[in-house]
């Protein structure tokens, strides 16, 4: 046996009870997949929808301008001194991120099942490149934000820059959702029905279409248990100046922490035979 | 103990098969949240009406052990083969090396990169093209990229596609397909390769040429290879060693040729259900199985049942066949009274009762065989079950391809034409 080579690596086959630091180690030398499958589900998408891009202007424009009409118009919504229609698109746009990506965050282990049954890699990758894509829609809806930035007289500043701080707490928020629900799908069917239905009372229970100014004091803490809260006023505000970091911003930090490591733990924990019941 | 590949220590698997609704444990979430708000209700009567046969406190699971303690070892270079019949753990247990799911007991450790071809194409994605996936699929065996760039060549070369590079692989025909994927696959470069019955793909001269890397993977450069099929005779020429896996056990191991000759043994008298025997007639087993676990759907197979007469002569005797495939279907039913007069045997005899069928054209599978003999006055023999032949490549219009996507039991061979009628005023 002269033929092996001098150092091998060793793999560890055993019941998936606990959580290790192979767990994690796993997911770093698989970070190529994850790039490859974000690359793949772009190329797919642009691929096979005719109007392609156009969809990611046509949903944040069509949403503006009914919100614009009912909460705007006849609701007569305060808007922190910004016109009402560039207020509602400053959140649509981070929201309309957020719901596609945990939409396909937590649809991903069963999108990848034809994968999952029949090749090994972390799970957790397709999770997270589910969560990673819609990134590309959202750099589409930023780019018709700064338009609009400009169309009501508003040049935008290098303040603009802590778009990506905000965006990085999204990302991970749809990430801590997307592990719980994919995880719970897989065992539990029922649950993939629920969450379009959780996505809609989110956009509401967000400062989307109103501004967290309107929420009485003492409701305030509670408000700021929703992570998109801080991400969204922070995003809207670093458009037009320095953004203001509060204390509900490190609120909603925390609990993004909070669900992220739940989740991680809970997806570790079944990842190993997720196989089994798919 | 350097020059182990594998070790494998008391592995097991334990699937759950819910009684009702879905398989493997999946549910509704209304029925767990259900289930738990009930459950303090039912301890609590349980309590109260102290007794033993009360109901027990949660839904209850069919529990199924697919492996039970699997203990072996796989030297580097060594190549073993896996077999067994339907069911017998094979699946499982390479799923279990290639870390698809994980085990519910032992514990093994593997050496070395080890890829699995359980299924060649895994992860082809219709719409992008050859080149496209063989980035995609190359990542998702695990190759770096760097890899893959430095072996692109060296792939498409091997499955002559260079042309159809940049066409979506929707517009392959299903040989192109099945070359590309495999080229991939065959190009991993493992230190342990699993390989799970690919050979029944593309067509004889592509096969050949698989064989040959899979040869050269595993001698010229000392790989370990795992190699599961129906082929025996391919086993035997590939395989130094063998395990014969029986209800998720190992039940022999040695040389291939001994593991081979078990394997038919237990093919052939056990497994089956006797469901009449009786002293004037005994079932002797099928002579020709090793024949047998390597059809191809149009061949004629010929099937040999060996019988023992017993005290008396026996006259007026009937023979029945039937073919069953592997989710207990009737494909074919062969009855000797339609073809000939019956049969008379001779007392303290050994027969042999042969059929031959012609080219039945049945989808790839195992197939499994019912046998009844009757005479005038009653039943002398109906054994159920016997695992009789394997059909493992399909012929396609004289072409051996996957047909992957057809349905039903047999592989037709049809014609189809256009007519076209008056057009339609518009």
């Amino acid at each position: 046996m002269s033929a092996i080579p001098p150092v091998l690596r060793e793999t560890v086959i055993e019941p998936a009870t606990r959580i290790t630091p192979r767990h994690f180690t796993d997911v770093w030398e698989y970070r190529e997949l994850l790039w490859f499958l974000v690359w793949r589900d772009i190329k797919v998408r642009y691929k096979q929808t005719v109007i392609g891009a156009a969809w990611a202007l046509i949903q944040p424009i069509a949403t503006t301008v009914i919100f614009s009409m009912s909460f705007g118009r006849i609701g007569n919504m305060p808007s922190d001194g910004l016109p009402y229609p560039l207020f509602a698109l400053a959140g649509l746009v981070p929201f309309s991120y957020f719901s596609a990506a945990v939409g396909a965050g937590s649809n991903a282990l069963i999108a990848n099942q034809q994968l999952i049954s029949k090749v090994y890699f972390p799970r957790i990758i397709t999770p997270l490149a589910a969560v990673l894509t819609p990134l590309v829609d959202f750099g589409i809806g930023l780019a018709l934000l700064v338009v609009a930035l400009f169309w009501f007289g508003i040049v935008p500043s290098l303040h603009m820059l802590w778009i990506a701080v905000f965006m990085l707490l999204a990302i991970a928020t749809a990430a801590a959702v997307s592990l719980w629900v994919s995880a719970l799908s897989v065992r539990y069917r029922d649950v993939r029905h629920v969450l379009p239905f959780v996505t809609q009372f989110w956009l509401f229970a967000s400062p989307v279409a109103y501004p967290a100014s309107v929420i009485a004091p003492r409701w305030r803490e509670l408000f700021a248990l929703n992570p998109l809260t801080g991400v969204i006023e922070g995003f809207r505000s670093a458009l037009v100046g320095a953004p203001t970091v509060t204390s509900m911003l490190w609120l909603s930090c925390i609990t993004v922490a909070l669900l992220f490591a739940g989740g991680l733990a809970y997806f570790f924990r079944v990842q190993g035979t997720v196989a089994d019941q798919l | 103990m350097d020059d182990i590949a594998i070790s494998a220590r008391g592995i097991g698997k334990r699937y759950r098969i819910a009684h009702a609704g879905g398989t493997n444990g999946t549910g509704m979430l209304r029925d767990a949240v259900a289930n738990t708000a009930r459950l303090p209700f039912r301890v609590a009567r349980q309590l109260l009406s102290r007794r033993d046969d009360a109901k027990p406190m949660l839904p209850s699971h069919e529990e199924f052990w697919a492996l039970r303690d699997v203990t072996f070892d796989v030297k580097h270079g060594e190549r073993v083969g896996i077999i067994g019949r339907n069911g017998a753990g094979k699946s499982t247990l390479l799923k279990i090396l290639s870390r698809i799911t994980a085990p519910t007991a032992g514990r093994a450790i593997v050496r070395g990169r080890l890829a699995s071809l359980l299924e060649v194409g895994t992860g082809f994605h219709q719409e992008l093209t050859g080149r496209e996936n063989i980035f995609l699929n190359g990542a998702i065996l695990g190759m770096t990229r760097r890899e893959i760039v430095a072996r692109f060549d060296e792939i498409v070369a091997f499955a002559e596609v260079d042309r159809f590079l940049d066409t979506p692989v929707k517009f392959y025909s299903s040989g192109m397909y099945v070359r590309l994927a495999f080229a991939v696959a065959a190009h991993l470069d493992p230190d342990i390769l699993v390989i799970d019955e690919v050979l029944a793909v593309g067509d004889a001269a592509f096969q050949k040429k698989c064989l040959g890397k899979m040869n050269s993977v595993s001698r010229s450069d000392g790989r370990t290879l795992l190699f599961v099929t129906h082929n025996l005779s391919l086993l035997e020429a590939i395989c130094d060693r063998a395990y014969l896996l029986s209800e998720g056990g190992v039940v022999a191991s040695g040389r291939t040729s001994d593991v081979v000759r078990a394997y038919l043994a237990s093919t052939s008298a056990a497994g089956h259900n006797a469901r009449i025997r009786s002293e004037a007639l005994q079932w002797r087993g099928i002579v020709n199985a090793s024949e047998l676990n390597d059809l191809r759907s149009d061949s004629d197979i010929t099937i040999g049942f060996e019988l023992e007469t017993g005290e008396r002569d026996l006259e007026g005797l009937d023979v029945d066949v039937a073919v069953h495939n592997s989710k207990d279907e009737v494909v074919l039913h062969a009855m000797s009274r339609v073809v000939g007069p019956p049969l008379s045997l001779p007392r303290r005899q050994r027969v042999v009762v042969s059929y031959t069928i012609k080219s039945p054209k049945l989808m790839p599978g195992e197939y499994y065989v019912s046998f009844y003999v009757a005479n005038y006055e009653r039943t002398l023999l109906w054994v159920e079950n016997v695992p009789a032949f394997t059909v493992t490549a399909a012929s396609y219009f004289g072409v051996l391809e996957v047909i992957s996507g057809i349905k039903g039991s047999i592989v037709p061979e049809f014609e189809m034409s256009l007519r076209r009628l008056a057009g339609v005023p518009s």
